[in-house]
């Protein structure tokens, strides 16, 4: 039964801005989809609002729109597109809602689309609590007690019949359970439940019986038309119910059920699937299972490809995304082929002959607000997958994977926080599951505390455990061998087969990571690499996808016909300050040198990327990014060079002890690199050029920043070097601040030295994006920040072609650019930040790699910089390929942040120099104000058209707002402010109510929030200070409450040109990528 | 508890292909050497079904899943009477973390008194399995002092599966009665039959007998059943002439249904050819197409040979999606079917349950 005739254009929505809960897997999955719906024929339309990735890649779809995804922006696209067809399965929650709200607003029927993949009644009744009890119920499945409400009194009536606690709190239609969570007793209960509500798209929560302790498990199952269905991967979680499955660090496949356990679980899931009556596609079931009777709850199911089936397709191989999308236009399983093998059907069960582990990579170090402990509503930002031929062995390589500074379960010289635990704090960290938990029971294991113990207080599996009490115990017999030297082969083997590293080693035999692996090398003992082949070699795998164990045999080093190798770095885990930007620097890399007949190698660890494609490199080794499984890789591969520039900081980082171990690093040399990092060689560099420098010095100390910063005078910024997303970065203005932020950055900074800036008031800051190829440099974008100097330039709303800059200012920004590029050498990408003040352009810093913004400028401009980048870097000029000078936009691109407050109640939102933001949106129109608005609706802050506005600004920007408060009155909105911005306001003329300050009395604004009555809320405070409680109460109760919030000034001014050219025009229009692209000249000159 | 670390990394056991390939491990279970034929299976649950079903009788089984004895044994999981196989080949070994577990396997292979090898590279011998074929190996577990070269030696001495009845081992002496009840009368040769066939059966109505392998089809007809059921089991087809003749009589004088052994030998009944598959299948993951109403199941499989040019009387039902054999017939005038793949499951996916349903079906006409 091949692909349906009936539909030609499908339309396939996206999951907008990376926030915890939805990650890049959506990129990979939309990607995916494009592809295979494109090579069968159909006209792809595609909308997202998220700049930076792949999917939105104008070459993918027929026509791309980066607009926000919102009910009323899809309308406009469906109503100027006509598509025969939504496909909302692999977009996350985000395009399911979306779907549902379409469906409901009858816009669908209007427009006589279809939903394909899942439709409206099926996607009803997986997410629907009560509909989905019923539904599980007809077919005999066991469930927790429970009951939904929509109000607290519904919900306290159920608790009550429940008559346990404690009991979990689930909103109905949200993303990684957001407003969730598990109640103790009564008092949390109610708080819970009316966060729940607030979060609920339908105003709805589930109640039910704590299932905590028992253990959780997925299965990964797709279905086609005909009812033919496999399981794509079964998952067993580590942590067991009680942490929400994104939080948990998983193993594949099931590894402690009977064959007969796992055949009733999955006959289960795929009745659940025919049940839902999902038609076609990937979705995956929960279940929990008591460990004392083996009794079988399902927990629930997503009618959607989700971050589980990301894991779950890097994991096995079968790439579920592509699938879904052919299910979904008709074809059935025994028609496609599984591209892994070439030759077998994809109608099949993948087996696996290794072990999976996925470790959670969370922030807290972000939000030191927020609370650390694990529980049903999801707070990590990214996550890392290992393989390995053991679960030990996979189990270290993903702790060492996760970018936090370890090298594997412990053994590495950073256990002291752990291992200094009083046995009060150690039971509590065991008990209460946090980000930490793994390293506590190895430190529990270290005091003698036993499996049984560890049990009581965990209820992680035995199983595990006794994994871990093995590693644990394992130390001690490395340490017997007393010293490098007298280590004797069989013992060398087998500590490599338990995934130990060779930093590892050598911290417990007290030598270096350098001697460990040369004493390797003199033995021979390398890793092998093993297939990623679905079937557990009981077929030939023609896809080069591998990882490394310390098997006895391998697979051989695939020829590659006289092509040079070129290894790419990837970016390892998302977090905060390094996401999906990065890996699609690294996909266009892998794109471009391939099509120019390289060879790519991709190293990364990241399942949710689209860089660990199988098909986006020639040759995929999903390994940990450290220097010894990165030279395994180079030196096995023979490759001619390495990219360290496209990744992020973690190949970066690197970039030296690459070039000490003999690879050689292609592009920007990593001494450059490091020299821009080299604050007397970077000022002497600035005083050659000409620019001006904000006065500055460095601490090694933090004694010494006091001195170095009464010499330079307050207001300073204080940052560690070497670290990306602001991590510590702090403005500071007395000085008996200074000590206390300084100590942090000192902290963080790890022995490199602090910096210490004079920070610019008012200042407009500029990002600007740069490509080089060591003669010719082009600027690809300047991009003015709305937020003034001081707030991270992640963090802040970005657009261009800046608005506010003199031709002079410009003029001279290029020359910088060529100045700065040649010196260093650039040959790639080069990012500078500057601040202009007047007439003066400050250097605040040049960083010669991809920016954060390489994705969103492509976008704007129309030409990929990351894929001339690497061309560059092979030796290819500019001028060869077309690029020479900077393109001129006929409409401004607008680039605004989306931060993760909403997790993390009671944290303030204020911006900062520390980055704080997970994703961002882009919007395109050829009025500025409209794209600037546009961008905050797909920021998530809609902004209204009417009602009431709520003013509080500090005092220095007290002048500034009069003009603005004046113009919301003339659009009609109602000004509340509190009695200092009150009165201000009132000497200039304009009416406004007053409100008192929360702490001082009601009503204030809480009240206004609690009912609802107010639709904006305009907040300034100090930046860098601590903030006041007050507003920082103020700010995480709007946020809760999804009531958008601006934080400066220049953001207020900004929006409220928009809501004015908004309320003009009278609607939003909507374009494609494509479209707007063709007015471009394209720089090529 | 014990640790031995020491044992796991001297590597003394080990495994000696008679083509001179030599896998590496240490020994756990009854320490004692012996021969057997090679052969791989790459489900991720199951072991304990494995070690007990027949058909595996004589072979050395190697389990491509990675970590192995998680979830212990019991005895509710036993698909036939003992152990048959003659060694039990994994990657790593665990001890039992489940509320089923009654005893560790390491304890389940030493009082069926089989040898274990743990510690070998199993997807290397896959690999090797796959490219040269299931092979005769000899296993070296025991303290005895041994050469590699000496195993080789005994590993190319050993007679071998081909041409042997091992059907005639594993099958019950004595005809007994599986269950007392049912709509059905069925007898069961048991070849090596696996319990939950008989399960099965049984689930379905009918009242379920046992009978030896040789049961002459006379003997059987005086049972006056309503249908005869031709189990799997171990080894070579052909070896089991008796058998084949047996159901030559019976055709068409009951309703027949066979699996896997059963399955070829009603083949070979028919005149279908049968021969050894290039790779074997050896599983629990493979799709196995309803040509008759396209419906796909994945299936459990089990076996080296398959049917090939059927005559003119059969008709073929199902194919494996991979490779496109023969995986199900049934005879186009007379009431009798059989698959190759294995719907009672046990280890693996139970989608294609509903066979024995058909069975009973065919019995009700």
């Amino acid at each position: 039964m091949p692909k349906r005739t009936d539909i030609q254009k499908i339309l396939l929505i996206g999951s907008g801005p990376i926030v915890i809960g939805q990650g890049c897997e959506f990129d990979y999955s939309g990607v995916q989809a494009c592809k295979a719906l494109k090579s069968d024929g159909f006209e792809v339309i595609l909308v997202n609002s998220n700049p930076a990735t792949v999917m939105t890649d104008p070459e993918l779809a027929d026509r791309t729109y980066i607009e926000p995804l919102t009910c009323d922006i899809l309308h406009e696209i469906i109503r100027r597109e006509r598509p025969d067809a939504i496909l909302p399965t692999l977009g996350g929650q985000t395009a399911l809602n979306l779907a549902m709200e379409l469906e409901d607003k009858k816009i669908l029927r209007r427009y006589d689309v279809e939903l394909i993949g899942a439709d409206a009644d099926a996607i009803r009744r997986a997410e629907d609590r009560q509909l989905f009890k019923e539904t599980m119920l007809k077919i005999g499945l066991d469930l927790p007690r429970s009951g939904s409400a929509h109000s607290p009194g519904e919900a306290e009536a159920i608790a009550r019949t429940i008559g346990s606690w404690p009991l979990i709190v689930r909103p109905g239609f949200t993303l990684g359970g957001t407003g969730g969570g598990i109640a103790h007793d009564p008092e949390e209960f109610s708080v819970i439940v009316r966060r729940g509500l607030d979060a609920s798209l339908n105003h709805e929560v589930l109640i039910e019986e704590s299932l905590l302790g028992w253990k959780e498990f997925e299965m990964e199952v797709m279905r086609d038309k005909k009812g033919s269905s496999v399981i794509v991967c079964s998952i067993e979680n580590l942590d067991p119910m009680g942490v929400h499955t994104g939080d948990s660090i998983t193993i594949a496949p099931i590894q402690t059920l009977t064959d007969r356990e796992y055949q009733a679980m999955r006959d289960d899931s795929l009745r659940v699937l025919a049940a839902i009556g999902v038609e076609t596609g990937g979705s995956n079931v929960q279940w929990a299972v008591d460990p004392a009777t083996g009794r079988r709850i399902i927990i629930e199911m997503n009618p959607r490809v989700s971050r589980s089936s990301a894991l779950a397709s890097k994991a096995t191989g079968f790439p579920i995304a592509k699938i879904a999308a052919k299910l979904a236009v008709g074809y059935t399983l025994d028609e496609l082929r599984n591209d892994i093998t070439g030759t077998t059907p994809s109608c099949f069960e993948p087996a696996l002959d290794y072990v999976v582990t996925k470790v959670p990579r969370f922030t807290f170090e972000k939000f030191p607000a927020a609370d650390p402990t694990l529980g049903t509503q999801m707070k990590s930002v990214g996550e890392v997958m290992a393989i390995g031929r053991n679960l030990k062995e996979s189990l270290q390589k993903a702790l060492r994977s996760l970018e936090t500074g370890r090298a594997g379960f412990g053994a590495d010289g950073k256990d002291a926080k752990y291992e200094s635990a009083s046995d009060e704090e150690l039971a509590e960290k065991l008990a209460v599951p946090n980000a930490e938990r793994i390293f506590y029971l190895r430190a529990a294991l270290k005091r003698g505390w036993d499996v049984e113990k560890l049990y009581e207080l965990t209820r992680i599996d035995r199983y595990f455990l006794r994994h871990l009490e093995e590693l644990a115990a394992f130390e001690e017999e490395i340490r017997a061998a007393g010293s490098l030297e007298k280590l004797d082969p069989g013992l060398f083997r087998q500590i490599k087969t338990l995934g130990f590293s060779d930093r590892q080693i050598a911290f417990l035999l007290n030598t270096t990571e350098e001697a460990v692996s040369a004493a390797r090398g003199e033995i021979g003992l390398a890793p092998v690499y093993g297939a990623v082949d679905t079937c557990a070699g009981e077929f030939e795998a023609i896809t080069p996808y591998y990882y490394s164990c310390y098997a006895e045999h391998g697979e051989p080093v695939r020829p590659r016909g006289g092509k040079k190798s070129i290894m790419v770095l990837g970016g390892g885990p998302n977090r905060i300050g390094q996401g999906i930007e990065f890996d699609y620097c690294c996909c266009h890399a892998a794109f471009a040198l391939r099509k120019a007949g390289y060879e790519v190698v991709m190293v990364n660890s990241n399942p949710e990327t689209v860089s660990t494609d199988y098909d986006t490199s020639d040759k995929l080794y999903f390994e940990p990014l450290t220097l010894e499984d990165i030279m395994n890789i180079y030196v096995r591969e023979a490759c001619s060079g390495v990219i360290v520039q496209f990744g992020g900081q973690t190949p970066l980082n690197l970039a030296q002890a690459l070039k000490a171990a003999g690879a050689c690093v292609i592009g920007t040399s990593p001494d450059d690199i490091d020299l821009a990092e080299d604050r007397d060689y970077f000022k002497q560099l600035a005083s050659r050029i000409g620019i001006l420098q904000p006065e500055n010095g460095i601490a090694h100390r933090p004694e010494e920043a006091v001195s170095v910063a009464r010499k330079i005078g307050y207001p300073v910024l204080v940052r560690p070097s070497f670290v990306l997303g602001g991590r510590g970065m702090v403005i500071v203005h007395r000085e008996e601040h200074l000590e206390k932020f300084a100590e942090e950055a000192a902290r963080v900074a790890e022995g490199k030295p602090i910096l210490i800036d004079r920070f610019l008031e008012h200042a407009v800051e500029l990002d600007v994006d740069c490509i080089s190829d060591g003669e010719t440099t082009v600027i690809g974008a300047i991009l003015e920040h709305v937020e003034p100097a001081g707030c991270h330039s992640g963090d802040s709303a970005s657009i261009t072609p800046p608005r506010s800059l003199s031709d002079t200012v410009l003029e001279r920004i290029r020359e910088y650019a060529q100045a700065f590029a040649s010196a260093l050498h650039v040959s790639g990408l080069m990012n500078m930040q500057l601040a202009v003040k007047g007439e003066d352009i400050y250097m605040i810093e040049v960083n010669p790699r991809a920016s954060r913004t390489i994705p969103f400028v492509s976008k704007a401009i129309g030409v990929s910089l990351a894929e001339l980048a690497a061309l560059c870097m092979t030796g290819k000029k500019l001028a060869d390929l077309g690029f020479t000078r900077e393109v001129t936009l006929p409409y401004t691109a607008v680039k605004e942040a989306v931060f993760p407050f909403v997790k993390f109640p009671g944290v303030d939102i204020t911006l900062t120099p520390e980055m704080k933001s997970t994703g961002e949106v882009m919007s395109i129109d050829r009025d500025p104000n409209l794209a600037y608005l546009k961008s905050q609706i797909a920021a998530g802050g809609g902004l209204p058209k009417s009602g009431n506005v709520f003013l509080s600004v500090r005092d220095q920007d007290k002048d500034e707002i009069v003009p603005l408060a004046r113009k919301m009155t003339e659009l009609g909105f109602t000004i509340y402010a509190t009695l200092g911005t009150s009165t201000k306001l009132y000497g200039e003329g304009i009416k406004t109510r007053a409100l008192f300050r929360i702490s001082r009395g009601r009503p204030n604004l809480l009240d206004l929030i609690h009912d609802h009555a107010v639709q904006w809320i305009v907040n300034t405070s100090e930046s860098g200070a601590e903030a006041m409680t007050d507003e920082v109460r103020m700010r995480s109760s709007a946020i809760a409450a999804g009531i958008p919030v601006t934080t400066t000034v220049a953001g207020t001014a900004a929006a409220l040109e928009g809501i004015r050219d908004q309320l003009e025009f009278g609607r939003f229009e909507v374009c494609s990528l494509q479209e707007y692209h063709r007015h471009l000249s394209h720089g090529k000159g | 508890m014990e640790r031995q670390w020491r044992k796991q990394r001297e590597r003394k056991a080990f495994l000696a292909l008679a083509d001179g390939t030599v896998f590496h491990g240490y020994g756990f279970g009854c320490p004692v050497d012996g021969t057997g034929e090679a052969v791989f299976n790459t489900g991720m649950t199951g072991y304990q079904e494995i070690l007990s079903d027949p058909s595996y009788a004589g072979q050395f089984v190697a389990l491509t899943t990675a970590e192995v004895g998680n979830y212990g044994c019991c005895e509710a999981d036993m698909e036939s009477r003992g152990v048959f196989l003659n060694a039990l080949v994994i990657q790593e070994l665990n001890r039992a973390s489940n509320y089923r577990a009654e005893e560790e396997l390491e304890d389940f292979l030493i009082r069926h008194g089989k040898p274990g090898i743990a510690g070998v590279d199993t997807r290397a011998l896959t690999l090797h399995l796959r490219e040269h074929g299931a092979q005769k190996a000899f296993l070296h577990v025991s303290d005895e002092e041994l050469s590699e070269e000496a195993a080789v030696e005994r590993a190319r001495a050993w007679e071998g599966l081909d041409g042997k009845d091992y059907a005639s081992i594993v099958s019950t002496t004595a005809s007994y009665r599986w269950n007392d009840s049912g709509k059905h009368r069925v007898v069961v040769y048991d070849f090596g039959v696996k319990y939950n066939i008989l399960r099965n059966l049984a689930e379905s109505g009918a009242q379920v007998t046992v009978v030896p392998s040789r049961t002459p089809a006379l003997e059987v007809l005086a049972m006056e059943p309503d249908g005869v059921f031709l189990s799997n089991g171990p080894a070579d087809p052909s070896a089991v002439k008796y058998a084949i003749d047996n159901i030559r009589v019976l055709l068409g004088q009951v309703p027949l249904m066979g699996i896997c052994l059963g399955h070829q030998l009603l083949g070979l009944a028919c005149g279908a050819k049968c021969g050894r598959l290039k790779f074997g299948h050896h599983g629990c993951n493979h799709p196995v197409k309803n040509v008759l109403t396209g419906e796909v199941a994945i299936s459990s499989q089990n076996h080296n040979y398959a049917l090939s040019d059927l005559p003119e009387e059969l008709e073929l039902t199902h194919i494996n999606l991979n490779d496109n054999s023969c995986e199900g017939l049934r005879h186009k005038t007379l009431p009798a079917f059989s698959v190759q793949f294995h719907p009672e499951a046990a280890p693996g996916p139970r989608d294609a349950q509903k066979l024995f349903d058909q069975f009973i079906q065919m019995m009700e006409k």
